[in-house]
Order: structure tokens, then sequence, then C-alpha cells
């Protein structure tokens, strides 16, 4: 064979791989045969659930917990006499952490399953390629983790933080430490890019300087530039919007370039307990991270989550707050079909405001209109056992602002 | 200056990653021709091994040693037996082995998520390479970029020194130049393919190796540097070593500057433009071997 014949085999074949890449981007994620509205199907003695998220690919480290907590939820729920009467019956689906995938699972979970209500989803990403989907179907999400606000769908309930609830907290902890310069290090996709905008116009507000911004691809490995350039500006603090692997590959970066919590700390937002495992305590001592929920938060509810998530799945398993957030949509979500009386989800929808659970981050409430939940702030500090202590709180549940309309400086975004 | 010296070194250091996993592709891909997809599953194994062996032997320092000779014969004997299985059963059909190869490249992933499951693992880094070396200057050199550019190094040497002082890498040389002639001359060329197929494969185990001290291991870890690898080769040209190191080193300070100066996506971007420009110029690559063989 030839070595241009080679040559030219060897580009056919990456073309394969990009051509398989495309396709998959450019799946069908709608299907437009299926009339808006394929209702639930309530008529067995079940009541049929979706459990979406990534079981495989580079953000399974986090996503897999998740379906533990919902798991955990489920059962509770069950062994209580189940919902109006009815057993949940879960149906998993992997999102194989591809945001097309989400969707066509999403499709077939409504369509196919008809399941009363879904729950899952990580990453902004693919939660903007589910949104129009239960948009289209008038079907449920819950949404269990931290966002960059700037939504409000009627058929999603985000019962993780929007951004006043976490990164305005987050930032206000920096400036009460005296920090007065910033590095931004994200993953290049929308939650990081809008968190950043955010934080920039909080900046700007607040005398401080944003010394530089830098975005990774999701699961992007090679971070040696980003963290030399981190280094050179000489910032005070790094806010670090980085999620999945890439943050294993960050950390160990960043130590062995010498820099430390005591030299720059780093406030991170996607990093919980479980993340804290799998990057080694090693490399996280006393870094900072913005929650709302941390293992160690005191309180009798808590302590039963703690309780009954190690007796199921073991006891080096770490709980964390999507984790929390996601197992709090389940008993929320019973709580409003409850007070509906229906598995109807007009009639759930209209059910939801003012709906209150005893959380293990402390009591929760629903806020009717944005679809958001109050939640309590808190910034915690990473121990050398991997456990996150609270170092703040806000001491009182913070009321959802998705689109931050309290605050000034926030009026040029949207 | 600072910055211009640790970007000169980060640049160095990818150079060294991509060397590593290129070296063993230069001998499969460069060497043979074969165009093997799975390669970057032989990395994988690499690195899997290197976690499998850090359970068992307690020091993560000790684990990571052991796991250098492990890891290479690990993946090299998955090569062999990629070799006789399928591999020697198309040499004449190139097009073929392609899609087998991607194809076993699929399978092994599966495989690996299905013992050790789909969330990424991490192992621990030695002591000694989770620190840094500072120079004068407040310049610091990290400890675990040393090693790989060390270990690549290391590599490349043992490996040109195998090519042109051992008996077989003199068998290996000649059936790279004319494959016929080889055989008329008494070379067992089907013995030559597997081991030059199990030292390549091997080079991708030790890369594992040398990737867990970086990031995660995973099922997918080697689809993400497989590109790169190839990339590597073809503009170093095929059938030459020194081609693929001087492009690995070209292309990692490339990265890194690009990155520095504009984003890492504006890099990549970059990056490709440059490889596209080159080959327009240079389409057999930067060194080619010259041979008398009429194929």
């Amino acid at each position: 064979m030839s070595l241009i014949r080679g040559r030219r085999l060897l580009a056919g074949a990456l073309t394969l791989v990009a051509a398989a890449a495309l396709a998959a981007c450019g799946s069908k994620t709608t299907d437009t045969d299926t009339a808006a509205g394929a209702s639930a199907d309530v008529s067995g003695d079940t009541v049929k659930v979706g459990l979406l998220n990534s079981l495989s690919g580079t953000m399974a480290i986090s996503e897999v917990t998740v379906r533990d907590a919902i798991m955990l939820a489920v059962e509770e729920i069950n062994a209580a006499g189940g919902v109006l009467g009815k057993k949940i019956e879960p149906i998993g689906e992997d999102g194989a952490s591809d945001w097309p995938t989400f969707a066509e699972k999403a499709e077939k979970l409504i369509s196919q399953d008809r399941v009363a209500a879904v729950f899952g989803c990580w990453t902004s990403a693919s939660r903007k390629a589910v949104k129009p989907v239960f948009e289209k179907n008038k079907a449920l999400l819950f949404y269990p983790v931290q966002y960059e606000g700037l939504e409000q769908s009627p058929y999603i309930f985000y019962t993780g933080a929007t951004t006043n609830q976490q990164i305005v907290p987050g930032l206000d902890y920096l400036k009460a430490q005296g920090v007065k310069s910033v590095y931004l290090v994200g993953s290049d996709y929308v939650f990081p890019r809008t968190a950043n905008k955010i934080i920039k116009a909080y900046a700007a507000a607040n005398g401080m300087t944003v010394v530089g911004e830098d975005y990774a691809p999701l699961g992007s490995t090679e971070f040696g530039t980003i963290v030399n350039k981190v280094k050179a500006s000489n910032a005070n603090a790094v806010f670090n919007t980085l999620n999945g692997d890439s943050n294993v590959a960050f950390f160990k970066e960043y130590t062995s370039a010498g820099l430390t919590a005591a030299t720059m700390p780093v406030v991170s937002v996607s990093i919980a307990e479980e993340e804290v495992k799998g990057i080694g305590t090693q490399y996280l001592a006393n870094q900072l991270t913005a929650w709302n929920y941390y293992q160690t938060t005191p309180g009798a509810a808590n302590e039963k989550f703690v309780a009954a998530y190690k007796k199921k799945y073991g006891a080096d398993k770490p709980t964390s707050d999507p984790m929390e957030a996601a197992y709090v949509s389940v008993h929320l979500w019973k709580a409003m079909v409850e007070k509906a009386g229906s598995f109807d989800v007009e009639k759930v929808r209209s059910a939801a405001d003012g709906i209150t659970f005893e959380a293990p981050e402390g009591l929760v409430t629903v806020d009717g209109a944005t679809q958001h939940i109050a939640k309590t702030a808190r910034i915690g500090k990473v121990g050398a056992d991997g456990l996150i202590t609270e170092v703040w709180s806000s001491g009182q549940p913070i009321k959802p602002d998705p689109y931050l309309k309290s605050y000034p400086w926030a009026s040029g975004l949207s | 200056m600072t910055v211009l010296f640790g970007q000169l070194f980060t640049g160095v250091s990818i150079g060294a990653v991509l060397l590593l996993i290129a070296l063993g592709l230069a001998l499969t891909f460069g060497q043979m021709n074969v165009i093997n997809m799975a390669h970057g599953e032989f990395i994988m194994a690499g690195a899997y091994t290197t976690y499998v062996l850090q359970q068992t032997i307690t020091g993560a320092g000790w684990s990571l040693l052991v796991a250098l000779p492990v890891a290479f014969v690990v993946a090299g004997t998955m090569g062999v037996l990629l070799e006789i299985l399928l591999i020697r059963r198309l040499y004449a059909r190139p097009l073929d082995t392609l899609l087998v190869t991607w194809g076993v490249s699929l399978i092994l992933q599966q495989l690996a998520r299905d013992i050790f499951g789909s969330p990424n693992v991490q192992t621990r880094a030695p002591e000694l390479l989770t620190g840094n070396i500072a120079l004068p200057g407040g310049l610091t050199v990290a400890n675990n970029r040393l090693f790989i550019l060390a270990l690549a190094l290391a590599a490349v040497v043992a490996l040109t020194l195998a090519l042109r002082l051992t008996s077989l890498g003199r068998r290996i040389r000649a059936v790279v130049q004319n494959r016929d002639l080889a055989a008329v001359s008494g070379i067992p060329i089907a013995r030559v393919d597997r081991t030059t197929f199990f030292v390549g494969s091997g080079l991708a185990g030790l890369a594992g190796v040398a990737l867990t001290l970086l990031g995660p291991i995973g099922p997918t870890m080697g689809t993400n540097l497989i590109i790169d690898a190839f990339l590597v080769v073809v503009v170093g040209g095929i059938g030459q070593l020194k081609g693929s190191v001087i492009v690995a080193f070209a292309l990692g300070v490339l990265q890194a500057t690009g990155e520095y100066l504009t984003t890492l996506s504006v890099a990549k971007v970059m990056v490709f433009v440059a490889i596209v420009a080159f080959l327009q110029w240079r389409p057999q690559g930067l060194f080619t071997l010259r041979t008398r063989s009429l194929a």
C-alpha cells in the first residue's frame, strides 16, 4: 500500500468519525406527529415517572449519584403508600452526556412511556435541549441542579439554586473577604458563559475587577496554559464554573503550579462531595464551594437522609447538593400531586405555589410564580476528610429571583 | 519572562504527551501502515492498569513504577491479540482494517464501562510528582510534567536505539522498506509484524500510565487523543520517528502559544489550519522515507 493511499484512507477514517459525531448532533430531537399534550397514563395501579440522567460519558461522575438519590426518594414514597394510592414506577433512561440524546430520551419518556413527570438533567445544555420537548408536550420536568438563571419555563420546576441563591451569595462572601480581583475559569457551554456574564456585571458594580476569563471544552483535560494564565494574573481568587471531569485535570494542574487555597482560593459552584472524592482531597484542601446543602448540614431531616442514603448505597458514599435537590424534587412533586388531587400537569402546576417540604437543607418553599424554590445559601470549605463544612450561610431561605430583577446591577442582563 | 518560560514549558509538555501517544502509532501506522483505530483503547488499557495496580499495591509511587512495565505488556498483548486475530487477515484490505479496528475500539470501550463502571476513575499521584520545582526568578516546573517529558524522551531514545542497533530493529526496518524483498531474504515477516505491533501497542499503554498523572481515567479517554496522534504521525511523515518527535513538540508549543494569546478553542482551530496548510505544501509530511519499493 502506498504512503499517499494510507493517508487518504486515514482522512476517510477521520471524516467517518466526524460524520458520526455530526449525525448525532443533527439527529431529530422532536417528533412532529405526536399531538401536543401527550397525557400521562395513570390508568393502572402504578404511576410512571421518568428518570433522565447521564449514566455514561463525561457527566456520569455527577449524574449517577443524582439518579441514586431520586431512586431513594421513590422507594421512600412507595414504602409509605405511594402517591394518591398509586406506587411510583420509575423508568430510567441514559442521557449519555450528549444533549441531543437527552431530547430524544425525553420525547420517548413522554410519548411512549407516558410518564407523569420526569426527574433529571444536569448540565444547562441538556436542560436547554429538552426544554422545547417538555413545552411542546406540556409535560413536567423537575430539574435538580444549580444553574445560571434567566429562565422560567412553565413546564420545568427548578429545585436547584438559581443565581441569587448561589453565585451572588458566593460573590458577596468573596467581597466580604476583601477580594478585589477574580479570574473566571469555566467549561465552554451555556452555564459558565451566562454565570460569568452575571459575575462581570456584579464585579463592575461592586468594585471588583475580572482579570481574566477562560473556557475549556467540556471534557477537556489539558489545563497547563489556563493555569499559567491564572497564576500570572495574580488575582485574589478564582471563580470556577468548570463541570465534570475537567475539574480533576484543572485542580491537579493548579496544585502542580504551586497554587493553594492560601495563595489563591478557588470558589467552585459545581464541585460537591461526590466530585471532591473523585478529584482527591489532596488537590482541594481548604478550597471553597458555594451550594445550598452539604452532607454536614445540621438537622434531623438531613441525618435521616444521609443515614438512609448510606444504608442503601454504602457507608463510603457521600451526599451532595444536587442529590439532595433531586431527592427533594420527588417529594415536592408528591406534595403537589396530592394537593391537586390529580396527576394532571396543569392541575399540579397550579397547586404548586406555597408547597413546603422539610428538606435535608432545611425548609424549602415552592414559589409558584417562578417555579423555583426558596433555599438557604451556604459557602463551604473542603476538609481533609473530603467533606465540606459550612463557613457562611444566609441564615434563612432566599426567595428565588431567576432574572435578578431585585438587583440593580443586573438590569442589563437578560 | 516567567510567563514566557511557563508557556514554553507547557507547550513542550503538551508535546511530550502528544509524542507518547503518537510514538506507538508511528510504529504501527507509520511503519506498518496499519490504521488501528483501537490504538486509543490501548492507551485506556494502560491507564486502567495503573488504576487496578493502585488498588492492590499501596503506595502511589511504587504502583506507578510497577504500572509502567505492566501496562506496556498488557497493552502490547492486546495489540498482538488484535494483530493475530484480525489485522493479520486483513493486511491487503486497509479499508476493512479500519472498520474492524474501529469496531474493536467500541467493543473495548464498552468492556471498560462494564468492568470499571461508566463514571471516570482517578488515581492518586505519588507525593513526589504532585509538587513543583522552583527555579530562580519565580519560575516553577511541575514535577508530573517533567516526569512525562522524561518518559517520552526515554521512550524515543530506547526506540531509536532498538531500531538502529538490534537485529530485530534491522528486521523491522527491512520489512518497512521493502516487504517482499525482506521476505525473500528470509526474514520472517509475520513474526516481525507481530513484534512491531506488540511494541507499538505497548507504547500506547505507557502513554496511558503517564496520562493518569494529568487527568481522569475513563472509557472514552483514548478516543479524545487518537486524532491528535494520527495528525502527529501524518504531519511528521510516515515511516520515520524523527518527524513525529519534531512535530509533536511543534504542535504542543503552537497549541500553548495560541491558547495563551487567544482561547483554547481558537488555538485548536489555529493548529488545524496550520496542519492543513502544511500538508498542502508537503503532502508527504515533514520527512519521507526513501525506498526503492514500487508499492
